[in-house]
């Protein structure tokens, strides 16, 4: 059951990792904040948040599973980032799964520049990538993320990210978000062509119980595009897919 | 294991008994016997086990008492402190107000050889108290002022005060959170906004736009919402936490501390702030309150409806209830998230009158942000060259004026001072922040929105025509005109009050005893308050504590300190060792204050006598804006000659 590893691996890097990274962080938190002199003011903490954990009804196709996580510890300037996001089909076979290990500087107010590794256990060959980052704030209050990767092979690629909050009320928050994959040149054995890989769009409804914890439902839009497509066809896969989404926030 | 449950009754009842005047508290370890010996107090810190709001929470306290004892002094005396620390982690107590030797401030790493008090260790402080007045004492160590380690201080005068009274209250303020300040400061850095449940709201834009009256008023709302969406700011960010008990003498509101009067009495309320991150907006419906105190100095009475009272200030005020009927003490935090109460009655054990409902909460708008659309790139927040190193001065000439957008922005209200004439030849820009808004009729606040068409070279009331274009001309005009409102003004506190009230101001205090002649600053140095609120750190010219090097400034100088504040936030400004003197336009009455609160996007002269030598600490009493960086160490040197070139 070579597929059940790779679920556990997957979810394992997602989740337990991070959350032993997040214990850590509290442990240096409670040292950072002893009054021994001299004493530097500058506060060490940390934070996890799990934007997206969520299991997708396909209202065409298959379900799949989902998470999309992230871990930060460090100073008001520099951090180090944790960051992993995948996918799994309902046979529960992971399908995608990266981590990034990331070292963050603070370039203005709202942005963040950010260098480090990726590596992708899924889908296979595996890859190791260098990453370069923006991370930050928009004016409109959008979060962006934008990373470049380049592959162990020497490929390109780069992602973009665009999120919103919505405050309905003061606990029920509508995300929409939008996220597009590129690439530089085609990468058959991985299943990427060049130009615009793939388009993903979501509105997800969230309740905050409390900051740390927010239920959602939601729906979820994947679509490959160009050779991506192509590759997704001749591999029997669908291109396009319309997901209800149900899951849960989670930021400590 | 140092640890002691404590119920409320027993943690309180001794504070109450300590607030039972004149009696000394428990902390008192021996009499005097004579001049010779120095009064002998001891304070003995520990872990304990409070439950203030029915859960049982970790907390610290001094004797077993949160608030700690009250320390009753007598001016002229001199004290011996011993603290004992049986915390688990170092600490410091900092004697806040009191005039003292560096060697005696108690902060680790600044005051004059103190590194702190190590757990179980005893730290013998002693020093003379050469000033009379209402003070008090704090943990200068981490957060665990928040905790609970804070009390009183009473200095009895050697002279009869100017006024009379009957009784003597202590109203010690304060904010309780179940939360452990570690995890305060955690939430705040992960999410800014992780207390703020008062949020613009897709629902509050509806209501909002049902209730404009016309097309244009909804324009205007949501162009102002798009606005503060692209300048990434929250005009609802007045308080940065939530979830707060706000207490008076440890007391919560329900609880409803006492203080028992007859009628006719004239009673002394001493108003101390000691809440970590609350400003408290304070009235006694049916009664007015006479100022007769600021910040331990007498000032000239003055009588007021209202006052806000910023962490770390203090005002003692003289109220006469004149029927035997109850009246409540409200002290509502800026942000409306609560109230502290107490009751004035005839008798003990009444329940609280009920609370009215809040008042409208405020909401920031453009004048908060000092006319200046919100940070972008690289400024402000971010580390900027240091202008306040050591021989750096600002302004240092005219030229260097037409860049200083920020302080050439505001006309605080000054000292008249400023503007006589011998210092007119020379034209220093001390001066020119001495501009009196009384003698500029063009300058006043209702008409600041017609500033930008205006003809610099005519402007009444300026007789120094070319100064007065020089300081204009830093104006940022496109910012101005933004919104079309009214510059801050630096001193009025906008409480809520209904029409007619009379508010305290910065304005209305009159040092009753000014203690140093007026004259020029020997230099400007402007500080700038600097912050990023996304990621919760604070500092000054875009320097956190870590940062930074100390402030040097020279024994017998008179410096003044041209604070304007770019962030969003009110930031009471403390210095240790040395008063504040705010240009707030009194001339030689200018209050003495140790704590100055700075308004939000506004600008604020204070003149400062250096005469105290030694190292001192220079912060935001903001408590979780001192420890994520808004602090400075001043150095007071010896080094005449060299003041000027640095």
């Amino acid at each position: 059951m070579p597929g059940m590893n790779f679920q556990r691996m997957g979810l394992a890097a997602g989740t337990a990792i991070m959350l032993s990274f997040g214990a850590s962080t509290a442990r240096a938190q409670a040292m950072q904040h002893s009054t021994e002199p001299p004493f530097s003011h500058e506060v060490y903490t940390g934070a996890v948040l799990f934007e997206t954990l969520e299991y997708g009804f396909g209202l065409d196709g298959p379900n799949v599973g989902r998470w999309d996580g992230q871990a930060w510890y460090g100073g008001d300037t520099d951090r180090v980032w944790l960051r992993t996001e995948g996918e799994t089909t309902r046979s529960g076979r992971v399908e995608q799964a990266e981590i990034q290990l990331l070292y963050s500087r603070l370039l203005g107010y709202y942005w963040d520049i950010q260098a480090g590794v990726r590596y992708d256990i899924r889908p296979l060959p595996n890859r190791a990538y260098g990453v370069i980052g923006l991370q930050g704030l928009a004016p409109g209050l959008f979060e962006v993320g934008l990373q470049g990767f380049v592959s162990q092979e020497g490929d390109l690629s780069a992602r973009a990210e665009v999120s919103y909050d919505v405050y309905i009320t003061q606990r029920l928050v509508l995300q929409p978000n939008v996220e597009a994959n590129f690439a530089l040149q085609k990468v058959p054995e991985l299943g990427v062509g060049s130009g615009i890989n793939d388009v993903e769009a979501g509105f997800r409804l969230r309740y905050e119980v409390t900051r740390e914890v927010a239920p959602y439902i939601g729906i979820n839009y994947e679509r490959k595009i160009g050779d991506t497509a192509r590759y997704a066809r001749e591999e029997g896969e669908q291109v396009g897919a319309w997901n209800f989404v149900t899951g849960v926030r989670l930021f400590f | 294991m140092h640890d002691r449950t404590l119920s409320r009754r027993q943690a309180l009842g001794l504070g109450v008994a300590a607030l039972a005047f004149p009696a000394a508290s428990g902390a008192l370890a021996q009499p005097a016997v004579g001049r010779a010996m120095p009064r002998e107090f001891n304070l003995t810190l520990s872990h304990v086990t409070a439950n203030i709001t029915g859960r049982r929470r970790p907390a610290m306290a001094i004797n077993g008492q949160i608030p700690g004892p009250v320390l009753r002094f007598r001016e002229g005396e001199e004290v011996v402190i011993n603290v004992t620390n049986r915390l688990r982690e170092h600490t410091s107590i900092h004697w806040h107000g009191l005039i003292l030797p560096s060697s005696q401030d108690g902060v680790p790493g600044i005051s004059d050889g103190f590194q702190g008090i190590d757990a179980g260790g005893t730290h013998q402080y002693r020093f003379p108290l050469v000033q009379a007045g209402t003070y008090w004492y704090h943990s200068h160590s981490g957060v665990q002022e928040q905790s609970g380690i804070y009390g009183s201080i009473v200095i009895d005068p050697a002279t009869p005060e100017p006024f009379g009274y009957d009784r003597d209250y202590i109203v010690q303020l304060s904010d309780w959170t179940d939360e452990t300040p570690s995890h305060v400061i955690a939430n705040l850095k992960r999410d800014p906004g992780y207390y703020n449940y008062n949020k613009r709201t897709l629902a509050s834009l509806v209501g909002e736009l049902r209730r404009a009256p016309d097309a244009a008023a909804r324009s205007a709302i949501v162009s102002d919402r798009i606005m503060w969406g692209d300048m990434r700011m929250d005009p609802t960010d007045i308080e940065d936490v939530g979830g707060y008990t706000y207490l008076v003498n440890g007391y919560t509101p329900a609880q409803n501390f006492t203080g028992v009067f007859r009628p006719g009495e004239t009673v002394r309320l001493r108003f101390i702030n000691s809440g970590a991150m609350t400003h408290f907006d304070v009235r006694i419906p049916g009664l007015q309150m006479t100022v007769v105190q600021a910040h331990g100095n007498n000032v000239r009475p003055v009588t007021v409806d209202e006052f806000r009272i910023a962490p770390a200030e203090t005002f003692d005020v003289l109220v006469r209830p004149r029927d035997g009927r109850q009246y409540q003490m409200l002290a509502e935090s800026m942000g409306r998230q609560g109230f502290a109460q107490f009751s004035l009655a005839t008798q003990e054990g009444l329940p609280a009158l009920p609370l009215p409902p809040h008042r409208p909460r405020p909401v920031l708008t453009m004048a908060d942000m000092g006319m200046n659309y919100g940070p972008s790139g690289l400024d402000r927040g971010t580390p900027m060259p240091e202008v306040d190193a050591p021989g750096h001065v600002a302004p240092m000439d005219m030229g260097g004026m037409g860049g200083m957008d920020h302080s050439s922005m505001q006309m605080p209200a000054g000292g008249s001072q400023g503007m006589q004439g011998g210092s007119m030849g020379d034209m220093n820009h001390g001066g020119m922040a001495g501009m009196d808004h009384s003698s500029m009729p063009g300058m006043n606040h209702g008409a600041m929105g017609g500033m930008a068409g205006m003809d610099h070279g005519n402007m009444p009331g300026m007789n120094n025509g070319a100064a007065g274009a020089g300081a204009m001309a830093g104006m940022d005009h496109g910012a101005m005109g933004h919104g079309g409102m009214a510059m801050p003004d630096p001193l009025v506190n906008d409480v809520g009050a209904p029409p007619g009230a009379r508010v305290l101001s910065y304005r209305d205090l009159r040092a009753a005893k000014p203690l140093y002649p007026v004259r020029e600053p020997t230099r400007v140095i402007e500080i700038r308050l600097t912050g990023n609120m996304e990621r919760y750190f604070w500092s000054i010219n875009g320097n956190s504590f870590s940062q930074a090097q100390p402030i040097q400034l020279h024994l017998g100088e008179r410096v003044r300190f041209r604070f304007v504040n770019e962030t969003m936030m009110a930031h009471p400004m403390h210095i240790h060792g040395m008063w504040m003197i705010p240009q707030v336009g009194n001339g030689a009455e200018n209050p003495l204050l140790h704590t100055v609160n700075i308004k939000p996007g506004s600008t604020l002269d204070i003149d400062m006598e250096v005469d105290a030598p030694g190292g001192w600490a220079f912060h935001c009493h903001m408590l979780y804006h001192m420890e994520t960086g808004m602090m400075r160490k001043i150095s007071v040197v010896n080094s005449p000659r060299t003041a000027s070139a640095g």
